[in-house]
């Protein structure tokens, strides 16, 4: 089988592979790059576990042909802390309850992200539709949406600190 | 399965390079979706960096969409203010960052939202070897032929002219259990109204003899009602998970009556 070579930057680290035809990001990322925060849940698109970002913007890992990425700045929920340090969407994750199983974790981590970097003061409408695409199952969506909004006023706070 | 992708910097290589047991790869949504489920009918996929896919640019009193334009930038694009409603309503927000409007011309129902809205608009279908199609022409051909569309060009339509809705079983995200555009020109005597549905058959479908029974009509119920009595006529709905397609011809005309009396029920 004839593999290709892909180099992008994986949360800020020259990545380089060589990709089986066809083969998805989210498989090159966890398999190839190791990084296993994004998961695999429906590979068609409809559970947002794999969320990652592509050149700022969400994008689903399981939908991505590898190849597309060439070039690209790719981030997972990996680039989010610093160290020990989590990031404040991670800290009010943890302290709000909205993680229970985790699987939907680091897809809804990045959901939320991109949404505050694009908007930095979302109502709780607008944070509801940023994650209208990630599926969580254990949680209900309220912990969840809360600690957006948390995590929201924190960065806030930073910035205007 | 292995699957051979190739990518062209021109559009005119990547439209030699079309054959059999081939997909042209717009945002990926549905074609890689295929591979991860071992599509059995194509093994090759050709993409494009063609910067000709991509923009939206106004020309003249018509807007040119780049068939690679994505759902999220037809909603950020004031050329396109009239569509944003529609693209907000394709998929999830990681979804329209992917989803393209030329993509969104080939999928089978429940999708194809935005194409019923360019069928309800006179949108013409831009041929990479240069022809132009008017739209409802290229949806009854669709799939039997393997061209790829550069872009998409239609008319502005005066404010308040075009609406358009989308059925759901869940929200803010969910799959169409139907869709409606029209157009609907003329102010309080409508002529050559516009009405396409999305999901009521193979491909986005225009309901014309319900065009038809609103020209010189008024928007009210007296107005529209031979609109619904025959809206049905040449809609062919399937059967899928989200409902049959008995429903669906019986809720059409309801929601047709909604958007056209601009009610919420
Ligand atoms: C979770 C999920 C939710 C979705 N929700 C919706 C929804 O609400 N509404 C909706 O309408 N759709 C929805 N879709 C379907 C799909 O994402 C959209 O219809 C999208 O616009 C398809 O575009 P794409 O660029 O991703 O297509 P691709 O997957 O790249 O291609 C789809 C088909 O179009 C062909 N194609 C693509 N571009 C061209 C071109 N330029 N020329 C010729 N052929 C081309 C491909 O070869 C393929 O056959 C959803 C999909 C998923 C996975």
């Amino acid at each position: 089988m004839t593999k290709s070579p892909v180099q992008f930057t994986l949360n800020g680290t020259e990545t380089g592979v060589f990709v089986n035809g066809g083969a998805n990001l989210l498989d090159v990322i966890r398999r190839e790059a190791g990084d296993l925060a994004p998961k695999l849940g429906c590979a068609q698109g409809g559970c947002g576990a794999c969320t990652v970002m592509i050149d700022g913007e969400t994008h689903l890992a399981c939908l991505t042909l590898a190849e597309t990425v060439e070039g690209k700045r790719v981030e997972t929920a990996t680039s989010l802390a610093n160290g020990p340090q989590l990031h404040p969407l991670q800290k009010a994750f943890v302290e709000g309850f909205a993680a229970q199983c985790g699987f939907c974790t680091p897809g809804m981590l990045m959901a939320a992200k991109a949404l505050l970097d694009a908007n930095p003061s979302p109502t709780r409408e607008q944070v509801t539709e940023a994650i209208a695409g990630n599926i969580c199952r254990c949680t209900g969506y309220e912990p969840i949406i809360n600690a957006i909004l948390t995590a929201a006023a924190e960065l806030r706070g930073r910035i205007s600190a | 399965m292995s699957i051979t992708v190739e990518t062209y910097a021109t559009l005119a290589e990547a439209t030699s390079a079309m054959r059999d047991k081939t997909q042209f790869l717009g945002g990926g949504t549905m074609v890689v979706r295929g591979i991860n489920y071992g599509a059995q009918d194509y093994n090759r996929v050709v993409r494009s960096t063609d910067a000709a896919l991509r923009g939206i640019r106004n020309e003249g009193n018509q807007i040119s969409i780049g068939a690679g334009v994505t759902m999220s930038q037809i909603m950020a694009s004031s050329s396109t203010d009239f569509l944003a409603p529609v693209a907000r309503l394709v998929g999830g927000p990681a979804i329209r960052n992917m989803a393209t409007a030329g993509g969104n011309l080939f999928v089978r129902p429940p999708y194809g939202d935005f194409g019923t809205a360019l069928l309800a608009l006179d949108a013409n279908v831009q041929m990479s070897d240069g022809q132009s199609l008017p739209i409802e022409r290229f949806y009854a051909q669709r799939d039997s032929q393997r061209g790829i569309v550069a872009a998409i060009l239609l008319p502005r339509p005066a404010h308040g002219v075009f609406r358009f809705r989308k059925v759901t079983r869940t929200k803010p995200k969910g799959a169409s259990v139907l869709s409606i555009a029209a157009t609907l020109p003329g102010g309080s005597r409508i002529t050559e109204a516009r009405i396409a549905f999305g999901a009521m058959g193979p491909t986005p479908l225009r309901a014309k003899e319900a065009e038809q029974a609103l020209e010189g009509a008024s928007l009210d119920a007296t107005g529209i009602q031979r609109a619904l009595d025959t809206c049905l006529n040449g809609l062919d709905p399937s059967d899928d998970s989200l409902a049959s397609g008995w429903y669906r011809r019986a809720v059409a005309p309801v929601h047709l009556r909604r958007l056209l009396l601009g009610k919420e029920s």
